[in-house]
């Protein structure tokens, strides 16, 4: 007879071995699935995780891993904090619009003006959009109570709509032909978020995400703050007793969540994206809560793991123009990585006994 | 604007439609709400439903299998909610959320033959004479089974809760699982049959979109109604009931905007398609004082040991 026990500690090693597990189930239970499409499942898998890497043409995808990867490391860096504390903001595809919108209108306005200002300028206000859409989850929730999750994914549906809305009306690019969506920002020196370093595929999101990462880690290895996310998290009543302020753990979690998504949205539509568009949101906002949970919610776990999914949307992409794997299939495979990553975790808090249990 | 062009009996009629997802939605998610497990996955269900029956109406060219296919196709998915949580004890709001995002993935996979198809139409109830009644017939008597059914789910969810001993058993697992378990009740088993009707129901309203009110398949095409449907709960308290006034409250701001949208209405059509979300938000801030009437176990992991 099998059965659960429950640790006395959480294990460290299994905490950090369960995403491993879950990849390499992902990577079997994928194959399969790949199979069941008529595919062949070993050079499917090969052209995922190999190709974008190692193949023939890896020096034009090794930067699309940065490009890929950025917003979903800012994104998932954010929620993690509030996961950590029990605060679920899942609208982060809305603010990371919210954030494009406020960062390019900003830009716009001072189109054709050129000047070195005008970028920053973009940058906090595209971190002020996503804020402030985080913001109004946040609010409700310490003034009514009202539940974060439900309020900030309405939201996300929001966002979606106002987007249309600015595309085909306030943003839309007078010399577009007609055509929804706005002027394009790669064509806009001072507004253009281009690559740091030619062809390395670095721009301001990627170096943003790296000092997000950093300050993650110091916030909550280093600081007071960080301290009372982790016991919130833990033991909400002993985080009570210990001073800490619900209310403004809740307004500070949702709120650089939000901040970073928009921060993320802002990068994405002055650089690899280049313009607002009905549909230029590809959903980072969602996947990055897979990447928040595959990292363990810790800020080195999150680049890792950030990485990983950025690869699988490149590596999807070859797999698509050559084997002709379908676009549903990779979202799919992302799918399937927090379920066995959410299986798989059970062995952290239990381990399995075999044998009949004694009786006490 | 032309609000004359507005009918008001195809209206009402068009809003007893556009509520029945909701029902089937929400009634499921609360059966699961009050045995006390938080299942976000409400839109991954219902798109899962959408698909598997509508792909199983057309194969079969029987919207009724369609609809038992989606029921299916529901549970199933929901099953793999259950091992997450009552299995493996894994966190309720990522499992579901896991859950969502996996069948929005599968949906869209599975529905890649099926874009452009129209399926098979499900006729009316034939209720004889009654159909000929002025207003009342085409408001009333003028839906398919399905429709019928939805509402006398929520009867059965009523008397079910309420006055037998299988509700009782599941409302106090819902509210206490460790007093639940003390007194010998299988709590895993009975929250493991909640999510799979659940998931059934969840599955019914989905394909109620792609078969009757839209009826066709696109990707994503529940469109958040899945999310609604978790709000409506709150909305209604966790009661049958009230859930079928939210619904039907939903259904018509649904409808009332698509109308205005068609009646050429001065306000743009993107701020027409927000307000059922944005009035979502509003109702769940006026009613979230309301906590008290949650299961008091909702959303907290059960394990014999603890």
């Amino acid at each position: 007879m099998v059965r659960l026990e429950k640790r006395p500690q959480p294990s460290r090693a299994f905490s950090w071995a369960a995403p491993v597990l879950a990849v390499v189930a992902t990577m079997i239970f994928g194959g399969l699935l790949f199979a069941a499409l008529g595919k062949d499942p070993v050079a499917s898998i090969e052209t995922i995780f190999w190709e974008p890497l190692f193949g023939d043409f890896a020096f034009y995808y090794r930067p699309q891993l940065l490009i890929k990867g950025a917003p979903l490391v800012l994104i998932a860096i954010g929620l993690s904090l509030g996961f950590k504390a029990g605060i679920w903001n899942i609208g982060a595809e809305g603010q990371y619009i919210m954030g494009a919108i406020f960062g390019a209108a900003a830009g716009l306005a001072f189109y054709p003006e050129q000047s070195v200002f005008i970028f920053p300028l973009m940058v906090v206000a595209g971190a002020f959009g996503g804020w402030l859409w985080a913001m109004i989850p946040a609010v409700l929730r310490v003034k009514f109570g009202t539940n974060e999750i439900l309020v900030s994914l309405m939201l996300v549906y929001v966002a979606e709509q106002f987007l249309a809305s600015v595309s085909l009306g306030l943003l839309k690019n007078p010399e577009g032909f007609g055509f929804p969506g706005s002027r394009n920002l790669q064509q806009y020196a001072s507004a253009h978020n281009g690559e740091l370093i030619a062809g390395s595929g670095m721009h301001w999101g990627v170096v943003a995400a790296l000092i997000a990462v950093i300050f993650a880690y110091v916030l909550l290895t280093r600081h007071r703050l960080g301290f009372a996310i982790r016991v919130t998290g833990q033991a909400p009543k002993a985080a009570r007793f210990s001073g800490v302020n619900p209310t403004r753990l809740v307004l500070f979690c949702m709120g650089v969540s939000g901040l970073l998504a928009g921060l993320a949205g802002l990068f994405e539509v002055a650089g690899p994206a280049g313009q607002i568009t009905i549909d230029f949101n590809v959903g980072y906002g969602f996947t990055a809560i897979i990447v928040a949970f595959l990292g363990r919610l810790h800020p080195v776990g999150i680049l890792l793991a950030g990485g990983l999914l950025a690869l699988t949307y490149i590596g999807g992409d070859i797999a698509q123009s050559q084997l002709g794997l379908p676009a549903a299939a990779i979202q799919v495979f992302q799918g399937m990585l927090l379920f066995f990553l959410l299986a798989f975790d059970l062995f952290t808090q239990f381990r399995l006994r075999f044998g009949q249990a004694e009786v006490i | 604007m032309d609000l004359s062009a507005i009918n008001p009996v195809l209206f009402v009629a068009g809003f007893l439609v556009a509520a029945t997802p909701l029902i089937f939605a929400a009634l499921g998610e609360l059966v699961v709400e009050r045995s006390g497990v938080l299942n976000l996955g409400v839109e991954g269900m219902m798109i899962i439903g959408a698909i598997c029956g509508f792909a199983a109406a057309v194969e079969t060219g029987s919207p009724l299998l369609g609809f038992f296919a989606a029921a299916v196709g529901g549970a199933v998915l929901s099953l793999l909610f259950a091992f997450l949580t009552q299995i493996t004890l894994a966190n309720q709001v990522a499992s579901g959320l896991a859950l969502t995002l996996f069948g929005l993935g599968f949906s869209a996979l599975l529905g890649q033959r099926y874009v452009g198809i129209k399926p098979p139409r499900l006729p009316e109830v034939n209720f004889g004479p009654l159909h000929d009644i002025p207003v009342l017939g085409p408001v009333l008597f003028s839906h398919d089974i399905i429709l019928y059914l939805g509402l006398a789910l929520v009867v059965a969810v009523w008397a079910g809760l309420k006055f037998t001993r299988a509700g009782l058993v599941l409302r106090a697992v819902g509210e206490s699982h460790d007093a639940a378990h003390a007194l010998g009740y299988k709590v895993v088993r009975i929250r493991t049959l909640a999510i799979m009707f659940g998931g059934a129901c969840a599955g019914l309203g989905g394909a109620y979109i792609s078969l009757i009110r839209v009826p066709q398949w696109t990707e994503g095409m529940t469109a958040g109604v899945g999310w609604i449907a978790l709000a409506l709960v709150v909305f209604a308290s966790w009661k049958p009931w009230r859930l079928l006034l939210g619904a039907y409250l939903f259904g018509g701001i649904t409808q009332l905007q698509l109308n205005l949208q068609g009646a050429g209405v001065a306000i743009p059509v993107e701020y027409l398609a927000m307000s059922p979300y944005v009035i979502t938000i509003l109702v769940l801030v006026v009613l979230s004082a309301d906590k008290n009437a949650a299961p008091a176990s909702l959303g907290r992991t059960f394990h014999a040991s603890n």
